[in-house]
């Protein structure tokens, strides 16, 4: 065997996942946003920031998902069956969320107010489970004889929670960058008004995590802490740090893209430091991607139609957003 | 019992979740294949109710298309979630079988989907054409891989179990195994059949209601048509697909026929009504047809085929469920039938478009073909047990190991969202259908779609907003 499909197929699904969360988490925080915006205008402006694109920042969902089955059944048994309640909720979420997006413009006045509420609620459960699903993979999955061997609520403990509420500052703080850049005037203001206490706030949620995380695992801990990892993993926090003083700095001038460039940096460094954590695991603490690996024939034939496809998919949305840019206002409707 | 209870209400949530899926993809993949029929119509005719009927079936189309991307993201997840034990084991099989299902959805969806919905004035006909011809062929490639993967969880082929796992050995094997080529064509005219009902059911609701057009006459022709030729060979297909079932799954047959024992040298009759009684074993109340069964299976006078007390206890499905869920589909067939030759009838003496009894059953008719797909599915998969891989793996043994509790709240939440989401989706539909196809339609541009700046590029989008635009649109139209 030439190549190391486990390992490529690792790089796919992370890759994947890491999309997910770039363009889901902004249109998620957009949700999480409204309850601070009741007036009409101001919410229809909001959502037109992202309606063109939101469906398809929930493709790569489903493709993590499928692509997981295929090329790590393990993991994808394991870890969906570990979580299967906040999965669950976060999927019902998504659908509640998805379907109030196409609603919303198609309701009347009177019911519109429901399917606002739907949005709300539905991104806050799928924001809040993602996170509390990560914190649990994070914190470690029980596995005996290739199974789930924990309980159903082992989810339920204060890291996990911790970093659900974590991932809902994250998406917050993705949401308002992403609209200082989409809006003007009044609205976008607020939104950098909003940004800058998200910004402390999400701060401190990273150095909470950082800590919490090497002292709940000793091998985490060893990962980073050992010399010399730590000197290659240095700057990472070192990168975290000064991202955060240049976004704060950058909400202070006249706004642009920037804090929402950013921002996104921001998650890449998280999502990093996530990855030098738990590598090679795909199962945290203790299988491997090659442990948890589908027979090369599965691999090798799966990969074909994902490299070939893949790379449509990513021009596709390219050209979906460079049509879409410049601001929204409420001059410009849905339609 | 406990961990009966949750595999019995692991199996419901999955029944529930798939039931109310699979009847959105089956309605995409009948009307893509109308919509090609119509806009090649269209094409070669130049008349207009053609082009009337595409853009309205169209958004009903857009707004179906979505309804099964939603419900879709739950079933990619329910695999891991509640057939964990499955997953592990027969991942390298099914795993890449349903990855490419996502990838042709997605290739389709970035590829040609936004030209066929909202390309109709901004790109040539040619272009637009090939456009709808590839979204129609994008759904039935979308559903052979479904159905590979389907067909080889009934007959598997093409693999082999090394430490415990399922590993392919050869693909082409594996997607053509004994039971896909029957299942795929079987399902696909399905697929059609429930398609033309719902366009002939909407033909004849807006007749009923006396709005006589050209357009409403045309798609109800059209679905009658389908109705007469269609309808008959699906029961051919369904025999052929039946003696294949015989071959590779003679239990599942032996419970849909209510058929206990043979007696020897004597034919087996065919039981049109029964109660078949697992605990005794026998059919009760049975109305019987002597030596049918073996006529139509064995195509001979006197032919036997296995009994279900040929095989242990265990290994025996519910007969009770799918010798019903069974009748019900090949009921509704003939009634299917039935309406084809009817609306035949009518078209010969010249007032299939009058006939209020002949539009009245055809309005009843049509969710006819959605329910007789399901209890197709029902038949088939509760006929498959107590095997989830036929003869590999027990569907005991690939539950994940979720307590009662748990299985019993999110079903509840499974039901309660999906009534309330795909409820609110079905409205929206039949308003849709309500309104009617207009005249002159599609010589404006669509608003939105890819490449449009700030407008949506989702397929719902191509469905009008509110009540208010669509009698809009039919006054200035």
């Amino acid at each position: 065997m030439g190549i190391d499909l486990p390992l490529v197929w690792a790089v796919i699904i992370l890759f994947g996942v890491m999309m997910y969360v770039v363009m889901d988490g902004f249109d998620l925080g957009i949700g999480l946003l409204y309850p601070f915006f009741t007036d009409r205008t101001d919410r229809d402006v909001m959502m037109n920031t992202v309606a063109p694109v939101w469906d398809g920042n929930e493709t790569w969902l489903v493709l993590g998902g499928a692509g997981l089955l295929a090329a790590f059944p393990l993991a994808y048994a394991v870890v969906l069956s570990a979580f299967y309640l906040p999965l669950i909720l976060m999927l019902l979420g998504l659908i509640f969320r998805g379907v109030a997006f196409e609603f919303r413009f198609k309701a009347d006045d009177v019911h519109r107010h429901l399917w606002d509420k739907a949005f709300i609620g539905g991104s806050l459960a799928a924001t809040f489970f993602q996170g509390v699903t990560l914190g649990g993979y994070i914190q470690g999955i029980e596995v005996v004889d290739r199974a789930y061997a924990g309980g159903a609520f082992d989810w339920l403990a204060p890291f996990p929670l911790f970093v659900g509420a974590g991932l809902v500052v994250t998406y917050a703080l993705l949401g308002s960058t992403w609209l200082i850049v989409k809006t003007q005037g009044a609205l976008q203001a607020r939104m950098i008004a909003i940004a800058r206490p998200l910004t402390w706030i999400l701060l401190a949620v990273i150095v909470a995590i950082s800590v919490w995380t090497p002292l709940a695992r000793e091998d985490i801990a060893q990962r980073w802490f050992t010399w010399p990892h730590l000197l290659w993993f240095a700057p990472v926090p070192l990168l975290v740090a000064l991202t955060a003083w240049q976004l704060l700095q950058r909400l202070r001038r006249a706004p642009d893209v920037a804090p929402f460039v950013l921002t996104l940096f921001l998650v890449f460094l998280g999502y990093s430091g996530l990855g030098i954590s738990l590598w090679p695991n795909i199962v945290p603490p203790g299988i491997t991607i090659w442990e948890a690996a589908a027979p090369p024939q599965s691999m090798g034939f799966t990969l074909v139609g994902a490299l070939l496809i893949i790379p449509l998919i990513l021009m596709y949305t390219a050209w979906g957003y460079y049509v879409f840019r410049g601001k929204v206002d409420e001059t410009q409707g849905y339609h | 019992m406990g961990d009966l209870d949750a595999l019995l209400l692991a199996r419901i949530q999955f029944a529930f979740t798939i039931s109310f899926h699979i009847v959105f993809p089956a309605i995409t993949i009948g009307l893509a294949s109308y919509l090609v029929v119509l806009e090649g119509q269209w094409l070669r005719t130049r008349r207009e109710v053609f082009r009337d009927l595409y853009h309205f079936w169209s958004k009903i189309f857009a707004v179906n298309f979505a309804m099964g991307v939603v419900s879709g993201i739950v079933m990619a997840y329910q695999f891991g979630t509640n057939w964990s034990y499955f997953s592990d084991f027969a991942g390298g099989v099914t795993g890449p079988l349903l990855a490419y299902e996502v990838l042709t959805a997605f290739f389709l969806e970035a590829g040609f989907l936004g030209v066929m919905l909202f390309g109709w004035t901004r790109v040539g006909p040619g272009l637009h054409f090939l456009a709808t011809v590839m979204v129609a062929a994008g759904t039935l490639l979308s559903a052979t891989w479904i159905l590979a993967s389907n067909s080889w969880m009934q007959t598997p082929a093409g693999y082999e179990i090394i430490d415990g796992r399922v590993v392919p050995t050869d693909w082409i094997a594996v997607i053509l195994n004994p039971s896909f080529p029957y299942r795929l064509v079987h399902m696909g005219i399905a697929a059609f059949l429930a398609t033309a009902l719902i366009v002939g059911a909407s033909g004849a609701w807006h007749l009923l209601r006396g709005r006589d057009t050209l357009a409403i006459r045309k798609m109800l022709s059209m679905a009658m048509w389908m109705l007469l030729f269609v309808a008959p060979l699906q029961a051919l297909v369904g025999d052929f697909h039946g003696l294949n079932t015989l071959e590779h799954q003679p239990a599942k047959l032996a419970a849909m026929e209510g058929h206990w024992e043979n007696k020897p040298g004597e034919g087996v009759p065919l039981t049109l009504f029964g109660w078949p009684d697992m605990e005794r074993e026998e059919t009760r109340f049975a109305v019987d047809i002597p030596r049918l069964g073996s006529l139509i299976l064995t195509h001979s006078w006197d032919g036997q085929f296995p009994g279900l007390k040929e095989f242990p206890r265990e290994d025996r499905p519910n007969s009770t469920i799918v010798f019903w869920s069974f009748r019900i589909m090949v009921g509704l067939g003939f009634l299917m039938i039935a309406l084809g030759l009817w609306a035949l009838g009518a078209r010969w003496r010249g007032n299939m478009f009058r006939s209020r009894a002949l539009l009245r059953f055809t309005l009843w008719m049509g969710p006819t073909g959605l329910v007789a797909m399901l209890a197709g599915w029902f038949t088939t998969e509760i006929g498959r047990q107590p095997w989830l891989v036929y003869n590999v793996m027990r569907t005991a043994d690939g539950v994940s190991s979720h307590g009662a509790g748990q299985l019993t709240t999110t079903l509840a939440l499974f039901v309660v969202v999906y009534f309330v989401v795909f409820g609110a989706g079905t409205v929206y539909l039949l308003r849709l259908i309500g309104h009617g196809p207009v005249t002159h339609e599609g010589t404006e541009p669509v608003p939105g779609g890819p490449g449009r700046p700030r407008t949506p590029a989702r397929p719902l989008s191509a469905a009008p907003e509110a009540a208010d635009d669509i009698a809009a649109t039919r006054s200035g139209g």
